[in-house]
């Protein structure tokens, strides 16, 4: 009964926390992330006080976790492949049109030149010039936020003021701030001797477009391309988020130097996971059998050191070859060289890329093959082998007769996980080629080694101006792919079940 | 008969010897390559397997002692081998145990309480583990990118936000827990029931004790899947002091800046230990995996 107790004694403080977070949140103007937090916190609360939930209790932390941090992005980058979210989109509209209201043009000729004087643990600020001079207040130099100072006249005492070498230093500091004087007129620093009035470069009018005060362009804010433009169609930096609808979908399916490198990682993509699977399969298949040989020599000593590639942390074993298959230092070249004189240029050709990365996975991959066929086998019955060593069939009658058509079935699903793991396995081809050799005259960098996670990888994250939902476009789509597979693999579980049933 | 099967098993014995052992060579082939470069001199891959000069240079790198260059002179490491050593460690130290904290609960209700929707929820478990998190990158970005605006130690580029991101990966570890939940005898517990106490205590007192074992299997696991991890990591962390070993490591064998033998040493010092873990882990893994399906 403590635990309730103490449950009660936290509950008002959770909810005062909860409802503290919430405010700061939303008044950040994070919308999505306040509601998110008002539903876990609330159903947290709700869980934790309420004396009729008994399973949820123990489920909440789990699921909670698992639906905010697995599910939610899901979703969201569903939601993120409708926008326009890049590089050049960052910000949502209020923060955009803030920013762009807070540039400033300088007034020519208003330049007067400035000293700086400690006082205590601060600084002030002495404008000079003919026109008198005014003084700040004491400030405390702070680059991180911008300071906004009155310009009184100027009649006291001040320290000798600061050398030009501790000025430099101030600088960030001093960039962040801004004097207001009596008739309300701002300076900002415009160079290292001087400040100097500005006014905001854009007006805003009543109907929301903003006007340049020096070239006097009219910029309308453009809901359907997230940009502030002129009527000659130029466009304001920064943008800022809108949805665009079906548009990166559509540049998928029907931009041809979009869709041609597209398909062709498409089809890389299911090759290489198909061919993987393949690969792996017969080996491990393989030595299943060999080491499932009653008579063979050494088997426990085989088995350990064969399973040695799936215990080694991935990453460390695909940079290993990495290093390895190096065109001029590394070790596969040496050998090849001395056997052969060849050095064959594995990382900038296609077609030895491909290969090198089946090789690599299919050393990484058989080990996990090897140990699900093993236990496949061992869960025949023997008696099946010796009813055929009776009638003396030999080893690959026994194969093609009892082994293979009996595991065939409970391995079908687990080749189907197989194949959707490699579909993205993302680690090995960013480790191993990082999708290069790149494509040629495609609209966007796409490697002839990608595949589409790494590719949209690459549009996200790499060269291509982080295009955040073009990514998140094709993330859905490798989504959809991947529930098609998973769709097949339950119905084969599931025949596989009733068939043993 | 007899004889010419005798003949052609030993042929095949022979041949199946021969076959293994190439195998095993091409297995074994990488890690005696990283072993010799990690002692041999210099960055560059040239020499016989067996160093002729010994060279602790690289490890001395990636302990991050000063090391004699090329020319004599003594250098400083540039790149953290150790600092990305202990991010690893403290993150999957801390998302092992949110990992384990979470799933042995929801484990628990999974296996001992009926309640609507428990099918559903278990299926929708198993579903989870089918999409990785490779596909959510960009939302996660843009999701730790917002809450960093909020909440900077939250943010990108902290460790924070790393954990959180594993604490959802509770799918696979739920299930391992049910399964061996489902093995223990639940008259057990409804002894302790019977004596008063309660559900939370029956849980803490009586079935925790029990399951420690597998608790130890789920957390190393766990701990091995947060170090080894490298999308989200390679998203979430961008400065060079913050970073993850598996997001660190490519560093070292970059195009440009390729340092093969200080990379050697640092794969092995990180390696072993992780490599040893796991062979542990899954030893224990495949033991529990078995106990559980007695039940069927």
């Amino acid at each position: 009964m403590s635990v309730a107790l103490l449950l009660r004694l936290l509950l008002p403080a959770a909810v005062l926390g909860l409802l503290y977070a919430l405010m700061g949140v939303y008044a950040s103007g994070q919308t999505l992330l306040a509601a998110m937090l008002l539903a876990v916190g609330a159903l947290a609360i709700w869980t934790y006080s309420s004396p009729r939930t008994g399973a949820l209790r123990y489920l909440f932390p789990g699921v909670a976790a698992a639906l905010v941090f697995v599910v939610f992005p899901m979703l969201y980058t569903f939601g993120l492949g409708f926008s326009n979210y890049s590089a050049r989109n960052l910000l949502d509209f209020e923060r955009a049109r803030a920013y762009l209201l807070e540039e400033r043009i300088r007034e020519q000729g208003s330049e007067r030149e400035f000293s700086l004087h400690r006082e205590g643990d601060g600084l002030r600020l002495l404008l000079t010039g003919a026109a008198g001079e005014l003084l700040t207040p004491r400030f405390r130099p702070d680059a991180e936020h911008p300071q906004d100072l009155p310009l009184v006249a100027a009649g006291e005492t001040l320290a000798a003021p600061l050398a030009m070498a501790e000025r430099v230093a101030l600088l960030p500091a001093l960039r962040a701030l801004r004097l207001r004087d009596a008739a309300g007129q701002v300076y900002t620093l415009s160079s290292l001797r001087e400040l100097a009035q500005s006014r905001p470069l854009y007006v805003e009018a009543a109907d929301g477009a903003l006007t340049d005060q020096l070239s006097g362009t009219r910029y309308q804010p453009d809901a359907g391309e997230g940009f502030y433009t002129s009527a000659s169609g130029e466009q304001l930096q920064p943008g800022y988020r809108v949805n665009v609808g079906w548009r990166h979908y559509a540049r998928v399916f029907t931009e041809p130097r979009f869709r041609a490198p597209f398909l062709s990682v498409f089809v890389w993509t299911a090759v290489f996971a198909g061919m993987t699977v393949l690969l792996t399969t017969a080996l491990g298949l393989l030595l299943a059998v060999l080491l499932n040989w009653e008579s063979l020599e050494a088997r426990a000593a085989y088995r350990l050191v064969l399973f040695l590639p799936y215990a080694v942390p991935g990453f460390i074993s695909i940079l290993v070859f990495k290093g390895l298959f190096n065109q001029n230092l590394g070790e596969i070249n040496l050998i090849l060289h001395g056997l052969f004189g060849v050095r064959p240029a594995w990382f900038s050709d296609p077609l030895l890329a491909k290969c090198m990365l089946l090789i690599v996975n299919l050393w990484l991959g058989f080990p996990y093959m090897m140990v699900l066929c093993t236990g496949m086998i061992k869960a025949i019955p023997a008696d099946l082998y010796e009813a055929s060593a009776v009638a003396g069939a030999g080893p690959w009658a026994n194969f093609k007769l009892i082994t293979m058509p009996l595991i065939l079935k409970p391995l079908t699903p687990l080749l189907i996980s197989a194949f959707a793991f490699n579909f993205n396995n993302f680690v090995l081809i960013s480790l191993l080629t990082g999708g290069r050799p790149d494509q040629l005259d495609t609209s966007l960098p796409a490697g002839t080694t990608d595949i589409l996670v790494s590719y949209t990888w690459r549009i996200a994250f790499q060269d291509s101006g982080q295009q955040f939902g073009l990514a998140s476009a094709i993330s859905t789509l490798i989504f959809l792919i991947v529930a098609a597979i998973t769709l097949v693999q339950m119905r084969m579980t599931r025949l596989d079940q009733d068939h043993k049933r | 008969m007899a004889i010419v099967q005798s003949k052609s098993q030993r042929w095949r014995k022979l041949a199946a010897h021969l076959f293994l052992l190439t195998l095993c060579a091409a297995v074994v082939f990488p890690f005696l390559v990283v072993l010799s470069v990690s002692l041999r001199p210099g960055n560059f891959a040239s020499g016989s397997l067996i160093p002729q000069t010994l060279s602790l240079e690289h490890w001395r790198y990636v302990l991050g002692l000063p090391y004699a260059g090329p020319d004599g002179r003594l250098l400083e490491p540039d790149l953290p081998v150790l600092r990305w050593l202990w991010n690893s460690i403290k993150v999957a130290t801390i998302s092992g145990l949110v990992t384990l904290l979470f799933s042995t609960t929801a484990a628990y209700a999974l296996a001992r309480m009926r309640f609507a929707g428990r099918r559903a929820l278990l299926t929708a478990l198993m579903l989870m583990q089918m999409f990785p998190a490779v596909l959510a990158l960009v939302a996660i970005y843009a999701i730790f990118d917002r809450l960093g605006s909020v909440a900077p130690w939250l943010g990108l580029n902290t460790h924070a936000s790393l954990v959180l991101a594993y604490s959802g990966g509770i799918a696979m570890h739920v299930w391992t827990l049910k399964g061996y939940y489902d093995t223990l005898p639940q008259e057990v517990e409804e002894a302790a029931r019977v004596d008063g106490a309660s559900v939370w205590q029956t849980f803490w007192r009586v079935l925790l004790p029990m399951a420690l074992p597998i608790l130890a299997v789920v957390f190393l696991l766990a701990f091995i899947g947060a170090i080894i991890e490298y999308p989200v990591a390679s998203v979430l962390l961008t400065q060079q002091d913050q970073l993850t070993l598996a997001v660190g490591a490519k560093l070292f064998v970059h195009e440009h800046n390729f340092h093969w033998g200080d990379f050697a040493a640092a794969a092995i010092l990180s390696g072993l230990p992780i490599t040893a873990v796991f062979l542990l882990a899954q030893r224990w893994l495949i033991a529990g995996l078995a106990a559980g399906g007695v039940k069927g």
